[in-house]
């Protein structure tokens, strides 16, 4: 069918630039790729007032549904609506096969790694990983050391987040192993577009996603203490006014488990109890939404109210089982990761096939200099912070900011680290009456259980502010849903 | 079920209910005042405030001025008071975002789309239109919840403890609704059995959402039978009477205990409240004062509340463990 173009619509897709950016949908401006050609059809079928309408239309459902995140630093109780852009991202089949043996391949090499770490500390003694790396890491935990875990994983659920730079290459620019979220908001998002354009859904051959909390609870059944027959899996939160808490509740709902705080659990004769209408009733798996720190103030932090005493004791024993395994967050510090490749090949004999982002190391005084003198060109990232804070994009920093972490550096280098800045690709994302490009990072989601099983598709986190970096919500990023493709796309005959 | 979970399904169910009783409340006040006989600056805005027993808090705030605009501002959208429609709504929505996985989804849409709507209208001054249209729509959107929990939830334990909160809410906001008529409303000797006392009479029936059930049940409007009929009524929903029947048959699907038996001070409680009911008599009750009866009734009920608390949200603490803290009455 060849677009029909009303005489009163602006052609949009027509006046679209992609300014010398990687552009995840168009080639050229005009041009689709041939993944996205089939979806810019059917919306330029669709015309522009109906798109801005059905863009409306999701943005009032998504209130409706409560669909909010708290943020922190803000005055309290402030909720707010994780923007959302109905255009959808749209990855390749053959794009979505490399990265998927990619994060195969490394989540893999990380959970030999942590064990390795706990364990024997072979990389260690052949030298491939400075042991000062570990004992410095603000991830690792004395605590776990020579724990054994369920069926030896530890990182039952990860977000490892990629981005695309201008050369048409993913990379992976931080492995999150601890508790990733997000994940609730690629379920909702793809139901949310499913109901705001359902047509342009039909026939694209879009990988479903829906059936991730079905997988998530058979991962976190599969690490039950031996002999248990319905294992109970609980989720536990913080509370309320964690920022992530819709997505706890929004978890237990989809996978029928309880959501739990720490002062519903206790531990009672050698087993973690939660306190029911009828009484004291045991769990077996706890998928925990809170820090190590937090699980329980008899071994980490004393001040803890959100944990659970005892807690660490009925684990060790195999009592419990936790996801993620405590202690996991060694191999997800901003330093360890330069050394990711490095740990693929050591344990795997294998070549990476997703490559890191090139990153150098402060600690180390060559690469220090180097930082130090090209500061207006790199990212620096403290090596223990998330959610985009403690970061200094240098190019658009100011003298001051940069002179600050030329101060921070000098003082910690372990701390900190430092990219090039990459071009992100970009996407189109609707402005008022038009679109304009945006970019974008890609986080998927991998369960680790009898397998490993990478979800197709992930968080599409979009820097909503015009020519801004940074995708974290919390610094004022939205998403789109994230399409993969099961076989190349194809326009309809 | 987590107990916590229990105590926020129960309270997020009173608050609910309690914003649709405030609401009526309203409604039916400012119809009435419309049709009094009493000059505007000498309108009764008072015996609301007295009916839902915040009388200090409001005479602290507000002068003691029981105007129009203060009271409804006090009862609907003022935030520092806890039993405010505004704050009910509120809290209701806490307690369920604290449970969104054991509510469905879509009772939380609609508790989430509710809260909204009042808070559009607890942001802006209220001009008469707007009192109207809004009280329409938060007894609608009260229904539509009420019917989406009954739908879309299954009536087990969690649905029984929603209707738990609902029932006892329910029945407290009416015992409080008719002893207000009976003492504050209560025109002057010289009006009973006047058109007035008739209209004053269907107002109080209309507040209690009873005026229709009343009338194809009763036709006439006499007082003892209208004080019958929202206390002892066995199958109006909002009489007293019917709202311990549920109540106790919620109860009594929780605990597994047969009816008519007891094994926890809840269970005995609400039976011996429910039968007193049942066995009563509304000649009697006058005679010997409504009031002191009714008076009676809500300090029973709360009794039953706290043994309700005792018996299924709090478990004996286990040391070291911290007590759950209880929702505010």
């Amino acid at each position: 069918m060849a677009p029909v173009l009303l005489s009163n619509e602006p052609m949009n897709f027509d006046q679209y630039q992609t300014d010398g950016f990687y552009d995840e949908l168009f080639e050229a401006p005009g041009k689709p790729r041939p993944c996205a050609a089939l979806l810019i059809e059917k919306l330029r079928a669709m015309g522009w007032d109906s798109i801005e309408r059905q863009q409306k239309f999701a943005e009032a459902e998504l209130l409706e549904m409560g669909i909010t995140f708290t943020v922190y630093g803000a005055q309290e109780g402030t909720e707010k609506i994780f923007p959302f852009d109905i255009l959808p991202r749209i990855v390749s089949a053959a794009e979505w096969q490399r990265i998927e043996k990619g994060l195969e391949q490394r989540i893999k090499a990380l959970n030999l790694f942590i064990d390795d770490i706990y364990h024997d500390q072979k990389i260690l003694k052949d030298k491939v990983i400075p042991r000062e790396m570990i004992d410095s890491s603000a991830g690792y935990r004395i605590q776990c050391k020579g724990l054994k875990v369920p069926k030896g994983i530890w990182i039952h659920v990860t977000g490892t987040d990629l981005v695309r730079n201008n050369d048409g290459n993913f990379y992976v620019l931080e492995d999150n192993l601890r508790c990733p979220s997000g994940v609730s908001y690629v379920l909702e998002n793809r139901d949310v577009l499913k109901r705001t354009l359902p047509k342009v859904f039909q026939n694209m051959k879009i990988r479903p996603v829906d059936d991730y909390p079905h997988r998530l609870l058979n991962t976190l059944q599969n690490l039950a203490p031996e002999g248990v027959q319905n294992p109970r899996v609980v989720v536990l939160t913080p509370g309320s006014y964690n920022s992530a808490y819709f997505e706890h509740a929004f978890l237990a709902q989809q996978m029928g488990a309880e959501l739990v705080e720490g002062r519903d659990l206790a531990v009672i004769d050698g087993y973690v109890m939660m306190r029911t209408t009828k009484g004291f009733e045991r769990v077996d798996v706890i998928y925990r939404r809170i820090d190590d720190d937090f699980l329980d103030p008899t071994v980490f932090r004393e001040d803890s109210q959100l944990g659970v005493p005892g807690l660490m004791d009925v684990y060790r024993k195999g009592r419990v089982a936790l996801a993620n395994a405590p202690g996991a967050g060694v191999a997800d510090d901003k330093a360890i990761y330069t050394y990711v490749p490095a740990i693929i090949k050591y344990y795997l004999s294998e070549e990476p096939i997703l490559p890191n982002v090139p990153s150098y190391v402060c600690w180390e005084p060559a690469q220090r200099q180097h930082v130090l003198e090209n500061l207006d060109k790199l990212v620096v990232k403290a090596v223990n912070q998330s959610g985009g804070y403690g970061m200094l994009v240098g190019p658009h920093a100011s003298q001051e900011e940069r002179d600050k972490f030329k101060d921070l550096i000098n003082a910690n280098p372990r701390d900190y680290i430092a990219q090039p800045t990459l071009s992100l690709s970009r996407v189109p994302v609707i402005v008022d009456d038009h679109l304009e490009g945006r970019h974008v990072d890609l986080r998927p989601y991998v369960l680790y259980g009898k397998g490993i099983y990478v979800m197709p598709g992930g968080l599409t986190r979009v820097a909503l502010k015009k020519g801004s970096l940074v995708v974290n919500s919390s610094q004022g990023g939205g998403s789109k849903d994230t399409w993969v493709l099961s076989e190349p796309g194809k326009k309809k005959s | 079920m987590l107990s916590r979970l229990a105590d926020s399904l129960y309270w997020m169910s009173r608050y609910l209910e309690r914003a649709d009783n405030i609401t009526r409340l309203i409604d039916v006040n400012v119809n009435l005042m419309l049709d009094s006989p009493l000059e505007e600056d000498n309108e009764q805005w008072s015996p609301l405030v007295t009916t839902l027993g915040d009388e200090e808090d409001f005479k602290a705030r507000y002068n003691n001025e029981a105007t129009r605009e203060n009271v409804i501002k006090f009862l609907f959208s003022d935030k520092q008071n806890p039993n405010s429609v505004y704050s009910c709504l509120q809290k209701a929505r806490e307690n369920a975002r604290t449970m969104r996985e054991s509510i469905s989804n879509e009772m939380w849409e609609q508790i989430n789309s509710f809260y909204h709507m009042v808070q559009t209208y607890a942001h802006k001054p209220l001009d008469d239109d707007d009192l109207y249209s809004l009280c329409r729509r938060v007894r609608q959107a009260g229904h539509l919840l009420v019917g989406i929990t009954d739908q879309t939830m299954a009536h087990g334990e969690a649905w029984s403890f929603i209707r738990l909160g609902r029932m006892f809410e329910r029945a407290d906001k009416t015992a409080r609704i008719l002893d207000v008529k009976y003492f504050i409303l209560l025109p002057k000797v010289e009006d009973v059995g006047t058109p007035y006392d008739s209209i004053l009479w269907t107002a109080l029936l209309k507040s209690a959402g009873a005026a229709e059930m009343y009338r194809k049940k009763h036709n006439l409007i006499h007082p003892d039978k209208v004080a019958e009929f929202l206390m002892l009524d066995r199958e109006f929903t909002r009489s007293m009477r019917f709202c311990l029947i549920h109540a106790e048959e919620s109860l009594h699907f929780i605990t597994g205990t047969p009816r008519d038996t007891h094994s926890n001070a809840a269970e005995r409680q609400l039976g011996r409240l429910r039968s007193e009911l049942d066995y009563a008599n509304i000649h009697e009750i006058i005679k010997s004062g409504m009031h002191e009866y009714l008076d009676n009734f809500e300090a029973k009920l709360n009794l039953a509340g706290d043994a309700l608390f005792a018996t299924l949200l709090a478990i004996q603490p286990v040391p070291g463990f911290p007590v759950i803290k209880r929702n505010e009455q």
